[in-house]
């Protein structure tokens, strides 16, 4: 109920920024779409996620008239400084930009995206899983489109489990109790790694149901120091008994250790597999997907880690063309073309599909991993926001609350920490903070 | 962290080129002193500081040879189970369509243009200050050396919004233009010009009736041979290892050179479906280094005369 | 007649020694002058992501300048320069002389070897000390399996300033052991035969002749090693992937402008630090050359 309210307000609030954002482009906005995939023209798209490939030929194929350029900018945040110098810059900006969900509020409220509802956006609610769609939805104003989602799952190594004889934790106080034992059974295991991630740990705080950033347009507050610290009542055993894997994600490390068996879960998002075939070739087989571990046991409750979206720049010159391939890319022929490669859907009547939903990965030992998947996103805690500023905000997670796995504090002090630094940032950059 | 300073013995006063050359003439390894007996401790210690500085390339070296399984599996400074080296190199020449060859062609195109052209400007500009009295000189020495102090990292953005403005980013000229100048290797020519040229050479050219061009080109450049050669060497490496510029200045991987081309591989394994090759990571680093360390082998006579500035005047 | 072609003699090359100079100007101010200009420019604006780009004069420089990130950064270079620094010149002093001495088998081959490291790419460096220094699955767990130590990765906060020291060191220490040989190859010969008439024995000739010979050296070389030190972050920003809790975000000054600059999009600030870095910078290595030439002309 709480949140009905502020998400009304917010929608009031920006609807003021959007209008500003829609009069700049207008024109572009006025067309139609399939008119102007007919018209042909060039796009400049710049993404990082490498199943777009096929699609922007596919794309090119359907229609002849238009000619993509598909740039890899960078990954994530080195693509948010390209983009950001860009636009700064006022040249060089594509129209259409891979966008992750946490990062789209921040683009949002500097009115660099284009608002697409009166493209056809507006008519597609439904048709994306809620999660992602509430990410993309600022106030009145759609601003992208859901590409991929990433309800997230406890990626584990069975073989290890029961090797060593610990039983698959399904509440987090199992889980705390699995580290140990994983541990005691064998010296070199870890039940994961971490070394502080921004992301993971919204993620948790998102699933345990609490809403530690909410926004009214540019009012902002924080409140790291209530609900969302109850992420540390597990974390902060596993660092003080030294359970994690004192291995950073995405390192040479971390592919290794997944692959030799001495990280023996991963609590992340669905479009994980695709990394652990290409990055831990030798433990296929030995991995399986199981639900998030649970705050009350029995209960579902679930939240999203990572996704993207594709959006239209708000210096695009080719809104109604870039919508079309938008369109195409993530709810047309494109969504199965990327399914294909390994990618997860964001899409409900995909997430819902038999065909989808029967996918035996080898990789799981034949699991049908998508049911847990889409279990998941259905599951996918209500009312999150991330900050209009979360991009800054998650570059000093480590500065903060990092530190406790270092030994200088802990989680709750470095969230009181990264609370007032996000605070400062806010107040620095012209928001009320409440 | 540093770029390319070399100092035949000067510093704060003019760089001189008043010492008797009588002196100068008879320089360094006379016959009594090339033929000191060899101390074995010393050896040893210069072998232990050997094995520090090969140790690296050496791991190096023997890591490009493993599959990516072996790289996760087996001990670093001792081979895989599969020697893999000649499969890497061609899966690194073949990876994203063949990118790695572009990014070196890139890499090539930067250093001929950028260090060649930031090796003619500084020669010109290093022959002008040691050669020549003139208005401002002395504040043009000044404003080049305060400006070093300046981190390069922190004017990258006022760079590239200018850049973006005259609308050459993305484009090798943003990259280039910048690497023409190379402070340092105004300095090193500066120093080496005031050696290397008797000002009586000069005034004999004038008198001639020769023009300051042709001064230039056919007097002072032969005798600038080992001191440009030094340079170009020095503008060589700073153009090849240049990583940070690049990073900010280009968008599209097919202007890359091979330092941001490499840093990319090691970054694309980092996301939703990315494609984990941290072999082709380290191959195509030893590729990477390989032209550059034959540049310095098959250059070392030149370079090494370059350094030892004071001795190349008979 | 006369005179005219005496004028024009006289004004010639003053004209000529401009023109020479040009080129090298003309882009230096392109590529140098105008983004410092553009800096200080900047560094008296914010651009905030409500209410747009205001003027707020000096106000930046007082909130860097109180900010307890900022002296963290100029800490650890600090730190940097006075142990780093050091070792690294001492290491290259130490091999330039001996190598100098004409007492080491093979001293060619010694002498490219030790420069080899400096060809290789600062990228390239930092990945593969990154994956060396790796406790789990690096050469330092191959180490530990080998001799049964314990050791930990380097990258951990109290050691991750050596760790980069030691990347920076050794692609450095060829560097600048080449300029000290290079110094010391321009000593003349007749002070050896004067020293070996007097009988005077290997450390003196090195206190006595070497040393004072290659001074102007020594100065510059740590004067670049300063500003090499203040301007730190290559090898911290890249590292910083492996080992993000040791190394912050405002780790050096450097690689907090960069963060101020990229991921906050506090360009005005940003600018700040690289002004004040840049006036840090100059004014320590103006002392150390007053310092260096003092010592010289004593």
């Amino acid at each position: 109920m709480k949140h009905h309210h502020r998400t009304a307000l917010r929608a009031g609030a920006i609807a003021g920024a959007s209008l500003i954002a829609l009069a700049g482009c207008s024109a572009g906005g006025a067309e139609d779409p399939d008119a102007a995939a007919e018209a042909g023209g060039e796009l400049t798209i710049w993404a990082w996620e490498p199943t777009l490939e096929a699609v922007v030929e596919a794309y090119e194929a359907e229609n002849e008239g238009v000619d993509i350029e598909l740039v890899n900018a960078g990954t994530g945040n080195d693509q948010y400084t390209a983009l950001q110098n860009a636009i700064q810059a006022g040249s060089g900006v594509p129209d259409v930009a891979q966008i992750e969900y946490f990062a789209v509020p921040q683009f949002a409220i500097a009115e660099s995206l284009a608002d697409i509802s009166d493209l056809g956006a507006a008519d597609l609610d439904g048709t994306f899983a809620p999660g992602p769609w509430n990410a993309v939805s600022q106030g009145d104003a759609i601003v992208g489109m859901p590409m991929d989602s990433g309800p997230m799952a406890m990626f584990y190594n069975e073989a290890v489990f029961e090797r060593l004889g610990v039983a698959v934790p399904t509440t987090w106080e199992e889980y705390v109790q699995a580290a140990r034992d994983l541990r005691a059974a064998d010296p070199s295991v870890s039940i994961t790694n971490d070394t502080g991630d921004a992301g993971l740990a919204t993620s948790l705080m998102w699933q345990s149901g609490a809403e530690p950033f909410a926004v009214d347009g540019t009012t902002v507050a924080v409140d790291l120091e209530g609900d969302a610290a109850r992420y540390a009542e597990i974390w902060q055993p596993l660092i003080d008994e030294e359970l994690f894997a004192p291995v950073t994600s995405w390192s040479d490390e971390w592919f290794a250790g997944m692959n030799d068996g001495t990280i023996a879960s991963i609590t992340t998002g669905a479009w994980m597999p695709a990394n652990l075939e290409t990055g831990a070739p030798d433990a296929a087989g030995d991995w399986r997907v199981a639900p998030m571990p649970q705050w009350e046991a029995g209960g579902a409750a679930s939240a999203e880690n990572g996704g993207s979206s594709l959006a239209v720049t708000a210096d695009s010159e080719q809104a109604a063309l870039a919508y079309d391939f938008l369109e195409y890319a993530t709810t047309g022929d494109g969504v199965q073309i990327r399914l294909d490669a390994g990618a997860f859907p964001a899409t409900t009547a995909d997430l819902e599909s038999q065909e989808f939903l029967d996918v035996e990965f080898e990789y799981f030992g034949g699991q049908q991993a998508n049911q847990v998947f889409a279990d998941s996103s259905a599951n996918v805690v209500d009312g999150w926001s991330y900050l209009p500023y979360q991009v800054y905000a998650n570059s000093i997670f480590n500065d903060t609350v990092g530190q406790a796995y270092v030994g200088d504090t802990t989680i709750v002090d470095g969230l009181a920490a990264w609370q007032e630094q996000i605070d400062a940032y806010g107040e620095e950059q012209g928001f009320t903070i409440e | 962290m540093s770029a390319p300073v070399i100092v035949p013995g000067v510093t704060g006063r003019r760089p001189s080129s008043l010492r008797p050359t009588s002196e100068r003439a008879r320089r360094r390894r006379p016959a009594g002193m090339r033929h000191r007996r060899r101390s074995v401790p010393l050896t040893i210690l210069m072998g232990v500081a050997v094995v520090y500085t090969l140790l690296p390339l050496v791991w190096l070296l023997i890591n490009a040879t493993k599959t990516q399984a072996d790289l996760f599996s087996t001990f670093g400074l001792w081979f895989g189970g599969e020697f893999a080296l000649f499969d890497n190199i061609g899966r690194v020449l073949a990876y994203g369509d063949g990118i790695f060859g572009r990014w070196l062609l890139n890499t090539l195109l930067y250093v001929v243009v950028g260090a060649g052209g930031a090796t003619l400007l500084a020669t010109l500009g290093g022959y002008a200050i040691a050669k020549f009295r003139f208005r401002g000189r002395s504040a043009a020495i000044a404003v080049v050396l305060g400006a070093v102090a300046i981190p390069g990292t922190a004017l990258a953005v006022p760079t590239f919004l200018m850049f973006a403005r005259i609308g050459i980013t993305d484009t090798p000229l943003a990259v280039i233009l910048p690497s023409l100048i190379s402070p340092f290797g105004l300095y090193l020519m500066w120093v080496f010009a005031s050696e290397s040229i008797p000002d009586e050479l000069i005034e004999a050219a004038r008198v001639d009736g020769a023009s300051e061009l042709r001064i230039f080109a056919s007097v002072c450049m032969p005798l600038l041979g080992p001191g440009i050669v030094t340079v170009l060497l020095f503008t060589t490496v700073a153009t090849w290892n240049n990583y940070f510029l690049p990073l900010i200045m280009l968008r599209n991987p097919d202007w890359y050179p091979l330092t941001i081309g490499l840093n990319s591989w090691n970054n694309q394994a980092t996301t939703a479906g990315g494609d984990a090759i941290f072999d082709l990571v380290i191959t195509g680093s030893l590729l990477a280094i390989i032209p550059l360390i034959a540049l310095f082998l098959l250059l070392q006579r030149f370079w090494q005369s370059g350094l030892a500035a004071g001795s190349v005047k008979e | 007649m006369t005179s005219t072609t005496r004028a024009r003699r006289a004004g010639a090359p003053r004209l000529a020694g401009l023109g020479f100079l040009a080129p090298f100007a003309i882009v230096f101010a392109l590529v140098f002058l105008a983004p410092i200009a553009y800096a200080l420019f900047l560094s008296l604006f914010a651009d905030r992501l409500v209410g747009g780009v205001q003027f707020v004069g000096l106000e930046n420089f007082g909130s860097i300048l109180s900010d307890p990130r900022f002296w963290s950064g100029v800490g650890n270079v600090a730190l940097f320069l006075l142990v780093q620094v050091p070792i690294m010149l001492f290491l290259s002093l130490l091999v330039a002389l001996a190598i100098d001495s004409g007492r080491v088998h093979g001293a060619a081959f010694v002498r490219l070897s030790i420069f080899l490291p400096y060809a290789v790419p600062a990228v390239v460096a930092t990945l593969m000390w990154g994956f060396m220094y790796g406790d789990r699955f690096g050469l330092v767990r191959g180490f530990n399996e080998l001799l049964g130590t314990s050791v930990s990765s380097p990258l951990a906060p109290d050691t991750v300033l050596a760790a980069i020291g030691n990347i920076v060191t050794w692609q450095f220490v060829g560097y600048n052991m080449l300029i000290f040989f290079a110094a010391l190859r321009t000593v003349p010969a007749s002070l050896y035969e004067a020293a070996e008439i007097d009988g005077a024995g290997e450390l003196r000739v090195v206190t006595a002749i070497k040393l004072p010979a290659i001074r102007g050296a020594l100065v510059i070389a740590t004067i670049f090693s300063i500003i090499g030190s203040f301007q730190l972050f290559n090898e911290p920003s890249i590292l910083r992937n492996l080992a993000p809790n040791a190394i912050t975000s405002y780790f050096t000054p450097n690689l907090w402008a960069y963060e101020l600059s990229f991921s906050g999009q506090q360009q005005g600030l940003a600018a700040a630090v690289a002004i004040l870095m840049g006036i840090l910078t100059a004014v320590i290595a103006y002392l150390v050359q007053l310092r260096g030439m003092r010592r010289e002309q004593r």
